[in-house]
C-alpha cells in the first residue's frame, strides 16, 4: 500500500518539524523570561533583597548554574510535566495550571465548535446563492462580526442576558463539580463572545473559497456528467474548498486562546488568563513562563493537527513535500 | 475620481476611517473638554447638549476621551503596521528571490515560530519583564505583523518570479535585488496596501484588547480599551460608558475593513473573487 | 436523420451577441470538425448543446438532440441528458479532474448519477470504460489519483467519463491543444476508434485546421460568432468560398520568404553540455536525486543561420536555453559564443550576453504590466556599459518599434493596450533594441492564432534578412519549424537524437523518435495545401 507508507512518511516528517518548533519556541520563551530580566530572583524579590535571601530563592526555584544548564533542567522538567514551583504560592506550577486548564481548554473548544458549526453552513449557503439577498445579508452580518471587539460584545451580552433578562449569571464559574450542564452554562456567553468574530471570518473564508472552487474546470466536468448544481457543490466543491479553510481554522485556534484570556477577564472565569495576569502583578515569572509555554505548545500542536488534516483531505500532499 | 464610485464599499469605508483619523488629529490641538481634569460632581451624566456623549465616572467628557483614545489606537496600530511592513516585506522579497535556499528556509521557519506566538502572548511576556505601556502593545502587535507581511510578500513574489518578464529582466543582466525592487515590489504593492489596511484594523482591535486587560496604554493615557475596562463594573448603572468606546472601535474597524475591500476591488479586479 | 441539429442558433451573454444564426449537424458515426480562432464562438456552440452556459446567457433558435428540443428542456431533464446522451471532453486535462477523488470514483460517478446500480457494479463498469479509453487496469488501477497521471492519461480519464454510458454524441472541445504532438495523435486515434465502435457522433472543436482535416467527415468554419463555411470536409477544402476560410487555409500552410545567407563561421558552439538538477525526494532531509535534464549535447549555429530545436515538453529544451543565455551554470562541457564562454566566474559573461536576446512564448506574461512600452523595450540597455541617452535613446526606441511594424508613438502605451500578436512584436522589438547577433525564439509563435502567427513569421523572416540575424528557433510545432529554419535538431530526454537540414530530416527521418514525431504531426492533405 504505497499510500499508507507515504502517509506515515508525511506524519513522521511533520512530527519532526513539530518537535523542532517546540524546542525553538521553548528557547525563545526561556530567553525572554529568564535571561532578559537578568537575575529572575532579584527581579521577583525587588531591589532591596539581601544576597542570602536571593541565593536561597535561586536554589529553591532551580535558578543556579549556567544559562545552558538551567535551560536543560527547565526543558527536561517540561517533558515530564514538571513546570517548577510558583514563587508566590510556593506550590508546583503544574497543579495551578491543571486546575485552570479545565476552564480555558473547554472554553476554547466550545467556541471553536460553535464557530465551525455556524461558519460552515453559513458559508456554503451564501456561496451557493451568490448575489442573492441571502448572500448579501450573510456578508453584511459577518462584516459587522469581524469588526466587533469580542470583549465588548461580551459586556453587551452580560448587560442584556445576565443583568436585564437574568438568563445567565454575569460571571464566575461553579466548577465542574456542580455538574456538566452548570459548567457549560457558565461558559456559554463567553464561548459565544469568542466564537462570533471567528465565525464571521470563517464564514467569509468558506464562502470565497467555495466560490473559487465552483469556478474550477472540474466542476464543469462534473456538471457535464449530469450532476445537478447541488450535487456538484456537495460532492466536488466542498471538500476542495476546505483546504484554505483548514489553514484559517488552524490560525484561529491561536486567536481563540488569546481571546479566551481576555474574555475570561470579562466573566471572572478562573482560567489561565486570570492566572497569567495575577502572576504578572505578583512578578511570578515562573508561572508566566509556564502558561505562555503551554499556550504556545497548544498552538503548535493544533497546527500539526491541521497539517495532518490537509493530508487526509488532499492526496497530493501525501506524496509531495 | 469616478473610479472611487465603482466600489460600493470604498467611499463609506473611507468616510468612516477619515472621521476617526480626523478626530485623532483634532484632539492634538483641541478637545471639547480637558480629559486630565476630574470633576466628580459632574460624573456619569447621560448625553446632553454640553456633553454629547455624556461623562464618565470621574466626570470627564466621553467625546473628548474618545477623541484622545482614537489617537492612541491609531498611533499604535499604524506604527505596528509600519514595523510589520518594513521588516516583513524585505524578508518576503529575499525569501522569494532565493526560493528553496537556506535563506528562504531560515526566514520561513522563523515565520512559523513567530506565528505560534499570538500578539497577546508577546505582550504578556514583555509586560512581565518590563511592565505595561503603550510601547509594549506596539511591539507585540508589530512583531505579530512581521510574518503576516513576509508570507504574503513571499507568496505573491513567488508567482511573479515564474513570469517570463522576470526571465527577460535576467536576460537583460539584472540581479535578484534589482529585479525585486523594479519588477516584484511594484507588482505586489497593491496587495500590500490592501493587507496593510486589514492589519491596521486588526491592530486597532488588538490594541483595544491589550489595553482592556491592562497590557497596553496606562492611565492617564486615554485609550478605548481602558475606557471599556473602567466602565465594566458600572455597566448596569451607566451603560453609555461602555457603549460609546465600543462603538468607536467597531466603527473604526468596520470603516477600515470596508475601505480594504473597496481598495482591493479598485486596485486589482483579479482579486475580487478572492475577497474574504 | 441527424443526431444533433442546430438551427439558427443565436446566443448573447448579458446582451452582448456571441453567436449569430449558427447552424450545424452531426450524424451518428460521423465526425463534425468545428474550426475557428479564439473568440470565434466555437466553444460556445458546444456548450450550448449541453446548456452549460454562463449566467446571463440567452439563446434563440433550435437545438435538437436525438429528436428532443434542448432549449425547451427543464434543468432536471438537461441533467438526465448530460453524461448519458451527450459526453464532453475539455481542453485542459490538468484541471478537468477533481484532484481529491480517485479516477475510478470519478468515472463511476457518471454511471451512478444516471443508473440505479450498486457502487461495486459501477466500479466494474468504470474499469471497462477506462480500458476502452486505453488505460488498462493492471497499469492504471481505479485507485489512482489524477496527480499520479500525465496530461495525456488524464485526458483519457476524461474521455472514459464521457463515454462510460456510451452516449450518442461526444463533444470534444480542443481536446489535444494542451498535449504534446505524439500524445495528440494517440488521443485523436482513440476518439476515431470510439466513434466507429459505438456509432457515436463526434463534434470536434479545434483552432487547428490540420488536426481536424485528417479526421473530420464534415466541417464548419466559424468567425466572429458566425458560420462562414460548412459542408463535407473534402468539398469544403476544394470549394472554399469565404475569404476568411481561404486566409485561414493559406496561413496554416504559410511559408515565409527568407533568403538565409548562411556564413561558414560558427556563432554559437555547444560542446558536450551536461546539466544536472539535484532534487530532494522528501524535503531537505530526504534522499538527493540527480536528474539529468541535458545530456552531453553538442551543436553549432552558424552566423546567419536559422536553427530549429524540436522536442516535446520536458525534453530539456528550456534548460538548454537557460544554459545558452548564461542564466545557469552547466555541470560539464562548454558553451562558446563567438569563441567566448557564456558563463564565467559564477556569472553570465556580459560581453557575449549583450549579443544574445530571447523572445518567449506567452505574449501576456512576458511584460511587466506596470511599465510603458518605452521602458519595457529598453530594459536590455542594462547590458550596455554606456546605454544611449536622450535623442539617441529616442531614436533607438523608434527604430526598434518601427522595424517590427509598430509606430514610435506606441512607446507611451501600456502593454494591456495591445493584442497578442502586437505584444509578440513588442517582444521582438525588445530583443532587437541592442542589435544582437543571435535571437532565441522560445515557442515564440505557439500561443498565437494561425493568421497572426503567419504575420509574425513573415516579420521574423524579413528581419533576419535585413539585420543579418541568427535564430535558434525552439518549438514543438513541426510545421512552424519547417517553414522558417535551415537546419533542425531533434531533442528527446535531454539528448539530441537527430540533426540535419530541416527538409531532409522531416522528409526522411532516420531516428525512431523523429519518425514518430513526423508521423504524429497533423498535416493538411497534400492536394489541399498545394492548392
Amino acid at each position: 500500500m504505497p499510500n499508507r507508507k507515504s502517509m506515515l512518511h508525511y506524519f513522521l516528517k511533520r512530527l519532526l518539524s513539530l518537535s523542532l518548533s517546540l524546542v525553538a519556541a521553548s528557547i525563545v520563551i526561556f530567553l525572554a523570561l529568564e535571561v532578559v530580566p537578568g537575575d529572575p530572583a532579584a527581579y521577583m524579590l525587588g531591589l532591596n533583597a539581601q544576597e542570602d535571601t536571593l541565593q536561597a530563592l535561586r536554589e529553591e526555584l532551580g535558578l543556579t548554574g549556567s544559562i545552558f544548564q538551567r535551560y536543560l533542567s527547565w526543558a527536561g522538567g517540561l517533558l515530564v510535566g514538571d513546570f517548577g514551583v510558583s514563587y508566590t504560592y510556593r506550590t508546583p506550577v503544574s497543579e495551578m495550571i491543571g486546575d485552570r486548564l479545565w476552564v480555558s481548554l473547554p472554553l476554547a473548544l466550545y467556541a471553536l465548535t460553535l464557530s465551525t458549526l455556524i461558519a460552515f453552513p453559513a458559508g456554503i449557503w451564501a456561496a451557493s446563492r451568490r448575489g442573492s439577498a441571502a448572500d448579501a445579508s450573510v456578508m453584511g452580518v459577518t462584516q459587522l462580526g469581524v469588526a466587533i471587539p469580542n470583549f465588548w460584545f461580551a459586556m453587551l451580552m452580560v448587560l442584556v442576558f445576565a443583568i436585564n433578562l437574568r438568563w445567565f449569571s454575569a460571571g464566575g464559574f461553579p466548577g465542574w463539580d456542580a455538574g456538566f450542564f452548570a459548567g457549560m452554562k457558565a461558559l456559554t456567553l463567553p464561548a459565544i463572545a469568542l466564537a462570533l468574530p471567528q465565525a464571521s471570518i470563517l464564514t467569509r473564508v468558506m464562502r470565497s473559497s467555495l466560490l473559487d472552487t465552483l469556478g474550477e474546470d472540474f466542476i464543469r466536468t462534473a456538471r457535464a456528467k449530469g450532476l445537478t448544481k447541488g450535487q456538484a457543490l456537495w460532492r466536488h466543491a466542498v471538500r476542495n474548498a476546505l483546504i484554505p479553510v483548514l489553514t484559517i481554522l488552524g490560525l484561529q485556534f491561536s486567536f481563540l486562546l488569546a481571546g479566551a484570556i481576555i474574555i475570561e477577564n470579562v466573566f471572572f472565569l478562573p482560567g489561565l488568563g486570570r492566572l497569567v495576569f495575577q502572576s504578572i502583578s505578583a512578578r511570578d515569572l515562573i508561572v508566566v513562563e509556564s502558561v505562555v509555554m503551554l499556550l504556545v505548545f497548544a498552538v503548535i500542536v493544533v497546527n500539526f493537527a491541521v497539517d495532518m488534516a490537509y493530508a487526509w483531505v488532499d492526496p497530493r500532499l501525501r506524496r509531495r513535500r | 475620481m469616478s473610479v472611487l464610485f465603482h466600489s460600493r464599499t470604498l467611499l463609506p469605508g473611507l468616510f468612516l476611517s477619515l472621521v476617526f483619523v480626523a478626530a485623532a488629529l483634532i484632539s492634538l490641538v483641541w478637545v471639547p473638554y480637558d480629559t486630565t481634569v476630574l470633576n466628580i460632581a459632574n460624573r456619569m451624566k447621560l448625553p446632553s447638549w454640553e456633553h454629547w456623549l455624556g461623562t464618565d465616572q470621574f466626570g470627564r467628557d466621553i467625546l473628548s476621551m474618545i477623541m484622545v483614545g482614537a489617537r492612541t489606537s491609531i498611533a499604535v496600530a499604524l506604527v505596528a503596521v509600519g514595523i510589520g511592513m518594513s521588516v516583513g516585506v524585505p524578508l518576503g522579497l529575499a525569501a522569494a528571490a532565493r526560493k528553496g535556499g537556506w535563506l528562504d528556509e531560515v526566514i520561513m521557519r522563523a515565520n512559523d515560530l513567530v506565528f505560534a506566538f499570538p500578539s497577546l502572548l508577546i505582550a504578556v511576556m514583555i509586560t512581565a519583564v518590563f511592565g505595561a505601556s503603550a510601547l509594549n502593545a506596539i511591539i507585540a502587535i508589530g512583531i505579530f505583523n512581521i510574518p503576516v507581511f513576509a508570507r504574503l510578500t513571499r507568496g505573491a513574489a513567488l508567482s511573479l518570479w515564474n513570469r517570463d518578464y522576470i526571465l527577460a529582466a535576467r536576460v537583460a543582466g539584472k540581479g535578484p535585488a534589482r529585479i525585486s525592487m523594479e519588477h516584484i515590489l511594484p507588482n505586489v504593492a497593491n496587495l500590500l496596501i490592501v493587507q496593510g489596511t486589514i492589519q491596521f484594523s486588526l491592530g486597532i482591535l488588538a490594541e483595544a484588547g491589550l489595553s482592556y486587560v491592562g497590557l497596553g496604554a496606562q492611565p492617564p493615557t486615554a485609550s478605548w480599551g481602558r475606557m471599556l475596562a473602567d466602565s465594566q463594573t458600572m455597566i448596569s448603572l451607566a451603560p453609555h460608558l461602555a457603549l460609546f468606546p465600543g462603538l468607536a472601535i467597531l466603527l473604526t474597524v468596520l470603516g477600515l475593513n470596508l475601505m480594504g475591500d473597496g481598495l482591493r476591488d479598485l486596485l486589482d479586479p483579479k482579486l475580487r473573487r478572492a475577497r474574504v | 436523420m441527424s443526431l444533433l441539429d442546430i438551427q439558427n442558433l443565436s446566443l448573447s451573454i448579458h446582451g452582448i451577441p456571441v453567436l449569430k444564426d449558427v447552424s450545424m449537424r452531426v450524424a451518428p458515426g460521423r465526425i463534425l470538425g468545428v474550426i475557428g480562432e479564439s473568440g470565434s464562438g466555437k466553444s460556445m456552440s458546444a456548450f450550448s448543446v449541453m446548456q452549460l452556459l454562463p449566467n446571463g446567457t440567452s439563446c434563440s433558435g433550435k437545438i435538437s438532440l436525438a429528436g428532443q428540443d434542448v432549449l425547451a428542456l427543464s434543468e432536471p431533464d438537461l441533467c438526465r441528458i448530460r453524461g448519458r446522451d451527450v459526453g464532453m471532453v475539455f481542453q485542459e486535462p490538468m484541471t478537468a479532474l477533481n484532484p481529491l477523488q480517485t479516477i475510478g470514483a470519478q468515472v463511476a460517478e457518471t454511471i451512478l448519477v444516471h443508473e440505479n446500480v450498486s457502487k461495486s457494479e459501477a466500479m466494474v463498469r468504470a474499469a471497462e470504460a477506462l480500458r476502452r479509453a486505453e488505460l488498462p487496469q493492471d497499469k492504471f488501477p481505479l485507485s489512482r489519483y489524477p496527480h499520479e497521471l500525465s496530461g495525456g492519461q488524464r485526458q483519457r480519464v476524461v474521455i472514459a467519463m464521457a463515454i462510460a454510458l456510451r452516449p450518442k454524441l461526444l463533444i470534444a472541445d480542443e481536446p489535444t491543444t494542451a498535449l504534446d504532438v505524439t500524445t495528440q495523435a494517440q488521443i485523436l486515434e482513440l476518439l476515431k476508434k470510439l466513434v466507429s465502435e459505438d456509432n457515436m457522433g463526434l463534434m470536434l472543436i479545434s483552432h487547428d485546421l490540420a488536426v481536424v482535416a485528417d479526421l473530420a467527415d464534415d466541417l464548419v468554419i466559424m468567425k466572429n460568432g458566425e458560420v462562414v463555411e460548412a459542408g463535407p470536409a473534402d468539398m469544403v477544402f476544394r470549394t472554399m468560398q469565404h475569404p476568411y476560410s481561404k486566409a485561414l487555409l493559406a496561413a496554416s500552410s504559410h511559408v515565409p520568404d527568407r533568403e538565409g545567407l548562411v556564413q561558414e563561421k560558427p556563432l554559437l558552439k555547444v560542446q558536450n553540455v551536461v546539466r544536472d538538477y539535484v532534487t530532494h525526494t522528501h524535503g531537505w532531509w530526504g534522499k538527493t536525486v540527480h536528474f539529468r535534464a541535458v545530456n552531453t549535447v553538442s551543436f553549432e549555429i552558424k552566423k546567419g543561420e536559422s536553427l530549429g530545436l524540436v522536442g516535446e515538453s520536458g525534453c530539456g529544451k528550456s534548460t538548454l536555453t537557460r544554459a545558452i543565455l548564461g542564466l545557469e551554470e552547466v555541470q560539464s562541457g562548454e558553451i562558446l559564443f563567438d569563441g567566448q564562454p557564456v558563463f564565467t566566474h559564477n556569472h553570465a559573461n556580459l560581453a557575449v550576453r549583450r549579443r544574445m536576446q530571447v523572445v518567449f512564448q506567452d505574449p501576456y506574461g512576458s511584460f511587466n504590466p506596470r511599465w510603458k512600452v518605452e521602458r519595457l523595450i529598453t530594459e536590455p540597455f542594462h547590458l550596455l556599459d554606456n546605454p544611449p541617452k536622450g535623442a539617441e535613446r529616442d531614436r533607438a526606441i523608434a527604430e526598434a518599434l518601427e522595424s517590427v511594424g509598430l509606430t514610435a508613438e506606441d512607446r507611451h502605451k501600456y502593454i494591456h493596450e495591445f493584442s497578442g500578436g502586437q505584444r509578440q512584436r513588442i517582444a521582438i522589438a525588445r530583443a532587437l533594441i541592442i542589435k544582437p547577433d543571435l535571437i532565441i525564439l522560445d515557442e515564440a509563435v505557439s500561443a498565437l492564432d494561425v493568421s497572426v502567427r503567419a504575420q509574425v513569421l513573415d516579420l521574423l523572416a524579413d528581419l533576419s534578412d535585413r539585420l543579418d540575424l541568427t535564430y535558434l528557433f525552439i518549438s514543438h510545432d513541426l510545421s512552424v519549424v519547417r517553414s522558417i529554419t535551415d537546419r533542425v535538431l531533434v531533442m528527446k530526454s535531454g539528448e539530441i537524437v537527430e540533426e540535419g537540414p530541416t527538409g531532409a530530416v522531416f522528409d526522411a527521418p532516420k531516428h525512431d523518435y523523429t519518425k514518430q514525431l513526423v508521423a504524429a504531426a497533423p498535416v493538411l492533405p497534400a492536394d489541399i495545401s498545394a492548392a
